[in-house]
């Protein structure tokens, strides 16, 4: 099989597996998992990192760097502030 | 190190699953954390010839800021703050589709297209951008809108659609030449034109959609960036990236989907922008018999109170008395009173916006209870306070039409008493009348909402004198 197709095939099969991951969500955890799969979406910071290379030219550079600083203000941000919504549950919940 | 990936998008997809959970959550979310350092630390062992610069420069501002956004913002901004992370994270896929352009080897190459780089990837790069940019500026008018700002479309109805319609056209047309275009002057022109319309359709699509519809915006979002983070990793063939961004993209479609169903609206109703026209109702501010009342007052009334239930909504944030209406319910439960919270799914500016709020002023777990559970309570109930909430408690979405028709409500007209503390008889987000404070169990208090609780405490004290 095509490299490439394999990545689509997996692309089709992981959709399908987020259609499914989700069915109840009490309200009161909506804004967390918000928060959480937002967080989860600075997954890009993987991509930043791989064009992030010294072989590349000065712009693209300048591009690796923003788009690191991006992906790690969404990642760092999204983290701290689910747990510490999470946290708030946690002292009254038992 | 491929293993690690894979191990790292399985850690993913389980502390998703657990954050749907209160009693998992916690768990879900520190997997999902240590899922996304396993990820970093992989490629940072696997990629050869960093540019030390960007990658440590890149991490201490966005880890700098982050942490300062995370510690910094109160929880009544937490709505703002998700949308304003969403954004920069779609912006982040899409610099990466631009940088993975300018450095893909066959660009460099004489009479070289995109196309020339594989079919796919050259797709995916006009896509990631379109969709990275479109996140980044819809993001940016949510966080304006729900800070209150009134930012609405310069045009209305067909005129609408027709430029809409256009940009759409002037997308699809750059982007093709973008994939085709073999000289450097061609490809960089695509691109910033291309950029440039991806970001006006992001704050045109958002702009014409109402205040109170931005939460399921946000999350909607917020699956645009998992999307354009899958898209990204096609551009640079990396199959944990397409993995994980295409699991928040669809399941963000879930969560916007269910969400939708609380406020009993559908999802083409939010973008289409129903009620979203902020238009207020030509009779929205005429009310008859409207009886206010003193917090003094309300003290008395509470006094002889067994039951009361507090309905929270986001005038309770704004205010900043999260910390004062508990107070208040602590003392009642001291005199002998049953305190509850009821929770409209929709209250605050996101969905649970309200848990979280009365939660981190330490309001008990099990005085939280959700509309359906409370909803046959109110008839039994005393008095009820409603703090800062309108839209939420309004009858007029009994009735078989308007703009709010048929979304659920708190019962709270059914009580013997309900105080209102509001600090005037402005409509809420959907900008129409409440018939609510024109009933004779209705009393007004005209005040913020923190200093109308702080005089109930101090009154109710008075009392246990």
């Amino acid at each position: 099989m095509d490299p490439i197709f394999l990545t689509i095939f997996v692309f089709v099969i992981a959709s399908l597996l987020g259609f499914e991951l989700i069915n109840k969500v009490p309200p009161t955890l909506h804004t967390p998992l918000m928060s959480g799969s937002n967080a989860i979406s600075g997954i890009t910071i993987v991509g930043a990192i791989i064009v992030a290379t010294a072989s590349g030219g000065i712009f693209a550079q300048i591009l690796a760097f923003l788009a690191i600083a991006c992906a790690t203000v969404n990642v760092v941000g999204g983290y701290m502030v689910t747990d510490r919504m999470l946290g708030s549950f946690k002292k009254k919940g038992k | 190190m491929d293993y690690l990936y894979l191990l790292a998008t399985l850690l993913f997809v389980v502390g998703i699953k657990n954050l749907t959970s209160v009693k998992t959550c916690q768990r879900g979310n520190k997997i999902s954390e240590i899922a996304m350092l396993l990820a970093v630390v992989t490629v940072l062992a696997a990629t050869g010839n960093i540019s030390w610069w960007a990658l440590i420069g890149g991490l201490l501002v966005g880890g700098g800021v982050g942490v300062w956004v995370a510690v910094k913002t109160p929880t009544t901004q937490m709505p703002e703050m998700v949308a304003a992370l969403n954004g920069l994270g779609g912006a982040a896929s899409a610099f990466v589709a631009l940088a993975a352009i300018l450095e893909h080897p066959v660009m460099h190459q004489a009479d070289k297209c995109l196309a020339d780089t594989g079919l796919v990837n050259a797709i995916s790069t006009p896509i990631t951008i379109l969709i990275g940019l479109v996140t980044l500026t819809g993001s940016f008018i949510a966080f304006f809108k729900l800070g209150g700002k009134k930012l609405s479309h310069p045009l209305k109805g067909t005129a609408r659609h027709y430029l809409h319609a256009a940009i759409a056209v002037g997308i699809i047309g750059c982007s093709y030449w973008q994939v085709i275009a073999t000289s450097a002057a061609g490809l960089t022109t695509a691109t910033i034109l291309l950029s440039v319309l991806a970001l006006v359709l992001g704050v045109f699509l958002v702009m014409p959609i109402g205040g109170a519809d931005m939460p399921v915006v946000v999350s909607l979002l917020n699956s645009y960036s998992g999307m354009a983070g899958s898209a990204s990793g096609f551009v640079i063939g990396n199959p944990m990236l397409v993995v994980v961004g295409a699991l928040v993209g669809t399941s963000g479609i879930i969560l916007t989907q269910i969400m939708c169903k609380a406020m009993n609206r559908s999802l083409g109703n939010v973008l289409l922008g129903g009620m979203g026209e902020e238009s207020v109702a030509k009779d929205a501010k005429d009310y008859k018999s409207i009886k206010s009342t003193t917090p003094e007052e309300v003290a008395m009334l509470l006094d002889g109170a067994a039951s009361v239930i507090m309905v929270p909504g986001y005038g309770l944030a704004v205010a900043q008395a999260q910390h004062t209406i508990r107070e208040l319910g602590e003392l009642l439960i001291k005199r002998g009173a049953n305190v509850r919270y009821a929770i409209h799914p929709v209250a605050g500016r996101m969905p649970g916006h309200m848990n979280v709020l009365l939660a981190e002023s330490d309001v008990p777990y099990d005085q939280l209870w959700e509309m359906d559970r409370i909803n046959s309570d109110f008839k039994n109930t005393d008095v009820v306070i409603i703090v800062g909430a309108n839209d939420v408690v309004n009858p007029a979405a009994r009735e078989a039409t308007g703009p709010i028709a048929g979304m659920p409500i708190l019962d709270v007209d059914h009580a013997r008493t309900v105080v209102v503390i509001k600090r005037s008889l402005a409509p809420g987000y959907a900008g129409i009348k409440n018939p609510l404070f024109e009933r004779d169990n209705c009393l007004m208090v005209f005040l913020d909402a923190k200093e109308a609780l702080e005089g109930m405490v101090k009154e109710v004290k008075e009392l246990g004198k």
